[in-house]
């Protein structure tokens, strides 16, 4: 097996006193691609901000490379090379689209490298380059998605998390969106995917854990989860 | 005619420092959402680093500029790493009340050291010195290299949140704080360059005003009720609202001359029985009211 980038062990995370997420562990190695499904509410955001940091889990550890990131600041878990695009993407939307794709690369000091990601953030989303210099409040969601996504590219991450990259577009955008990360997958990127797309996620993943008020409650490789009559019936309407 | 437009360049002139007391202000709470009650004392002490900084090194008060922007920079940042730091973490009641308290501490601490006389400065080589620009029109020196001074501080601090890639880390924060933090930007510092700028900026104004207004531990309050204004005018956290908003502020300050004017023109007894001058202020209060009344959000809605 490839080597263990991301490891969550056992987290449990609390909203004002309400357990949200229960004891939840889960792996990403590198170079693959690992889904998380689940119901609407069942913890999958909270597991992705709690790794960022953002929200603490209360107990369980969470290591990257082997090393504890759980008690880091949010900047330092990025430094690493931790990069999350939220479901709510939180683009800064008054500033034109290269001007929030520059400050994905923040953490990086070297002007000709940032230029380099940049182009290379261009060619994967031509129509960014087009709309360089336009505010990204006037794009559209799909164009907006693409923001988010090449963003985090910008500062060469070496875990992509992606909070339903497809939430609220039209199904033609989301297939692009999808498409886009099959993509980043053959790249070499390694993945972690939060989907409510659960068929064309587990189709994409290596591996994918099933969530559910909290808990992990199935795992496997996205092929066997695919054919599981459980996630057949609750996920894939049939 | 003179009256009116000598009004008119003085209120323009006079807004022009009122922009760089208030950038701070906006700065701090575009960054961060906190409004500081203790901003008019950081102009005040500039006031006083100004006068000391004169009777040290016997140079002119214009000269003092850097070293009120040293100063007010390293006050922001000790005020945001020794105290206001540990504010955000209460509940937002603390953090009003907290700067409230910062305002007496600073004002309190200024009064032990130089008593609560006024005091000015009357050697400057500018003094007494102006530009007559015809037409009756005269310009005090003073006034207008404070303008100048003021104006291009305010242009720097510009273009560096624009264009400098500190800068815009900040004003990414200042859009949306959770965002930069997961772009890999250190929010915390972040809080303290805001502070730093604030208080550089609004420090050195203090510097600038000396030169034609007394310094005394009191004057701080109205300078944060000025900005309070001119914020609430040009938008919360917004930089180029601040400017015009400053600008019309000036204006609205300098109404007691172009009421003299049109007292004048009409030759209206009624009118030169208004006792104007003692309501200088109240048309920016006035207007920060109107404002808070019919527009919250201010003129502009840009950030930073
Ligand atoms: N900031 C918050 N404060 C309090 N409760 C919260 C907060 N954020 C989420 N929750 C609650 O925590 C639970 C899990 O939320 P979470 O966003 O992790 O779910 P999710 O699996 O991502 O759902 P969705 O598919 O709708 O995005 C939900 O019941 C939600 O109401
Ligand atoms: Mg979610």
């Amino acid at each position: 097996m490839a080597k263990e980038l991301l490891r969550v062990e056992e987290i449990t995370v609390r909203y004002s006193g309400l357990p949200v997420v229960q004891g939840v562990s889960l792996s990403v190695a590198a170079g693959e691609t690992v889904c998380v499904v689940g119901a609407n509410g069942a913890g999958k955001s909270t597991i992705l901000r709690a790794v960022m940091g953002a929200q603490p889990a209360i107990r369980g550890r969470i290591l990257f490379r082997g090393e504890e990131i759980h008690k880091l600041p949010t900047e330092e878990i990025v430094r690493r090379g931790v990069v999350y695009v939220p479901e709510e993407r939180m683009l800064f939307l008054p500033i034109s689209v290269e001007e929030n794709l520059l400050l994905g690369a923040y953490i990086h000091k070297d002007r000709r490298r940032v230029a380099r990601n940049l182009e290379k953030t261009y060619d994967i989303f031509p129509k960014l380059r087009e709309r360089r210099q336009q505010a990204v409040s006037t794009l559209s969601g799909g164009e907006q998605q693409m923001v988010a996504i090449g963003r985090a590219l910008m500062s060469e991450p070496k875990v992509l998390m992606l909070d339903e990259p497809s939430l609220g577009l039209a199904p033609k955008l989301v297939d692009e969106v999808l498409d886009t990360v099959r993509r980043l997958k053959n790249e070499g990127v390694t993945i972690l995917l939060v989907e409510q797309n659960v068929r064309e996620a587990l189709d994409l993943a290596d591996r994918a854990y099933v969530i559910q008020s909290g808990r992990v409650v199935l795992e496997g490789t996205g092929a066997d989860l695919l054919e599981n009559p459980e996630v057949k019936s609750a996920y894939l309407g049939f | 005619m003179d009256i009116l437009i000598s009004s008119l360049v003085a209120g323009l002139l006079i807004g022009s420092v009122f922009a760089l007391v208030a950038l701070g202000l906006t700065i701090i709470f575009g960054v961060m959402d906190i409004v500081n009650f203790a901003h008019g004392e950081f102009l005040m002490i500039g006031m006083y680093t100004g006068i000391l900084t004169v009777q040290v090194t016997g140079l002119d008060p214009l000269f003092s500029l850097p070293v009120a922007l040293a100063v007010g920079f390293a006050l922001g940042l000790l005020c945001y790493v020794g105290f206001v730091k540990y504010l955000l973490r209460g509940p937002m009641v603390a953090q009003l009340l907290g700067t409230f308290g910062l305002m007496l501490f600073l004002r309190n601490l200024v009064l032990l050291i130089f008593g609560s006389e006024d005091r000015g400065i009357h050697t400057g080589i500018l003094v007494g010195k102006s530009l007559d620009l015809g037409m009756g029109v005269i310009i005090p020196a003073t006034k207008l290299a404070a303008a100048v001074l003021s104006v291009l501080s305010f242009v720097a601090v510009y273009v560096f949140i624009h264009k400098t890639k500190l800068g815009k880390a900040l004003q990414a924060t200042a859009l949306n704080r959770q965002a930069a933090r997961y772009m890999g930007i250190p929010a915390e510092r972040m809080n303290a360059l805001a502070w730093g700028i604030g208080g550089a900026t609004v420090t050195a104004a203090g510097a600038l005003l000396v030169n034609f207004w007394s310094a005394s531990p009191y004057v701080g309050l109205l300078f944060t009720m000025i900005a309070f204004a001119i914020v609430a005018l040009g938008g919360f956290g917004s930089i180029p609202g601040a400017f015009f908003a400053a600008l019309v502020v000036g204006l609205i300050t300098e109404i007691p001359g172009i009421w003299d004017f049109f007292t004048y023109t009409f030759d209206n007894d009624w009118m030169a029985d208004v006792p104007m001058n003692s309501f200088k202020y109240t048309g920016v209060y006035l207007t920060y009211f109107i404002i808070m009344v019919v527009r919250p959000r201010g003129l502009f809605g840009w950030k930073l």
